[in-house]
């Protein structure tokens, strides 16, 4: 497994997490590359389909990230999310998919550091835990079925 | 029951209501919806172990709002439906005579929506006892057994969404999985497409559901997908202390927040 290199995306919004991001750059702080950025406009946003998404087209983890309570550009945008995504968790848990894929963090726009932290800490959990393949086998299932059927 | 033939006959006779949503006898011992419209049709009404169906998926349709007044009969899940209904603004209480029916198959006298909720606190609002067996053995299992558990589940639908369409909170005129821009559910069956329904149903349920058990009742292959509405029912209440459909006046739980919302999980 050590030619195994995780691939994380990153769901982030564009106002704390995004910002913070640019800042771990222009500190000059290196982390690793293994994440894939993708901007929102808020966590409030980011759908949990786009999390399947993810997972479906070959992620083997997931970072969410935005910016800390009470911080919102929108007001309340983080707090809807927070709800969301406590009762994605435990919807994903009852179904058997591994929760310990997805970071949830706040990284505000000054916290250039942490970001690193949180990336690098997930890409070494993923690295620990392989790659997600019993979900892709799932996806996988679907293609063999494509082809018997032609 | 008697009483309860009775009172759709007199509602319809002074014209309280212009059609009564019941049940009446279907094929081989069973029950099945009726729409009364005719005082003589009351007869037909009956109300018995067969009446299952929760009859306040109705409510919501376009051609039935159309009807005006409307006598519904109602046990309980059906009670809870109508409330939650109201609380999002989907039903007109002036609009609806509720003819309840109490566990022994009684009818009740229920005059306004304030006796309505009375009555309902008065029940457990939890999951239904029949339910929580195979909640609690799913939970036990670990999250491969899970896994492997649902894939084998979710393999067998073949998206006709009956469990949409028997459940009175899933009312959107236009659901997502009709929707191609984007096309987020695949139209063919296949398992993670099924899965990644089942998921957006639950999701969109949560905190909504009245635990009635109508989706996997109306599943044709069996999926017990009560089960993920279920378990999130529990969740909302471990987290937010919240049961759908106790009050007409409750929001929604995933479009509302408290600033002090517990969770451990966010670093």
């Amino acid at each position: 497994m050590s030619d195994f290199e995780p691939k994380v995306v990153a769901f982030v919004c564009n106002w704390c997490t995004y910002a913070g991001a640019d800042l771990t750059g222009t500190s000059r702080i290196k982390y690793s590359s293994n994440v894939k950025i993708i901007r929102f406009p808020c966590t409030g946003r980011i759908d949990f389909m786009l999390l399947l998404k993810a997972f479906a087209n070959g992620a083997d983890g997931i970072i969410v990230s935005g910016c800390h309570p009470n911080d919102c550009h929108y007001t309340s945008g983080n707090f809807h999310a927070k709800r969301r995504w406590i009762i994605f968790r435990e919807l994903m848990d009852f179904m058997g998919i591994d929760m310990k894929r997805i970071t949830f963090s706040w990284v505000s726009a000054a916290e250039g550091a942490k970001w690193a932290e949180v990336v690098n800490n997930t890409v070494m959990r993923i690295r620990e835990l392989g790659p997600y393949k019993s979900y892709r086998d799932m996806v996988n299932a679907k293609v063999e079925e494509e082809v018997r059927n032609e | 029951m008697n009483s309860l033939v009775n009172r759709a006959k007199m509602l319809l006779e002074e014209k309280s209501v212009n059609v009564v949503i019941g049940y009446e006898a279907g094929t081989g011992g069973t029950a099945r919806p009726a729409f009364i419209s005719e005082s003589a049709d009351a007869e037909k009404l009956i109300y018995n172990e067969h009446c299952v169906h929760n009859l306040a998926v109705y409510l919501s349709k376009q051609e039935v709002r159309k009807m005006g007044k409307i006598g519904i009969v109602a046990a309980l899940p059906v009670m809870r439906s109508i409330l939650m209904l109201i609380a999002e603004h989907q039903v007109d209480p002036e609009n609806i005579v509720i003819m309840g029916i109490s566990h022994d198959g009684s009818l009740l006298d229920i005059e306004n929506i304030q006796v309505m909720k009375d009555y309902i606190s008065k029940s457990d609002p939890g999951n239904p006892e029949r339910y929580k067996d195979k909640l609690a053995e799913l939970n036990k299992l670990s999250m491969e057994e899970r896994f492997e558990y649902w894939q084998k589940e979710l393999s067998k639908c073949i998206k006709c969404y009956a469990c949409r369409q028997a459940c009175p909170m899933c009312y959107c005129t236009r659901c997502a999985v009709e929707v191609n821009q984007p096309q987020w559910i695949s139209v063919k069956s296949d398992i993670s497409g099924n899965m990644e329904w089942h998921i957006l149903r639950a999701m969109h349920l949560a905190g909504r559901c009245i635990s009635c058990g109508e989706c996997g009742r109306a599943c044709p292959v069996g999926i017990d997908c009560h089960l993920l509405t279920m378990h999130l029912s529990d969740q909302v209440y471990k987290y937010f202390r919240v049961y759908a459909g106790l009050s007409e006046k409750m929001s929604s739980v995933l479009s509302t927040y408290e600033p002090n919302d517990k969770e451990n999980f966010i670093i």
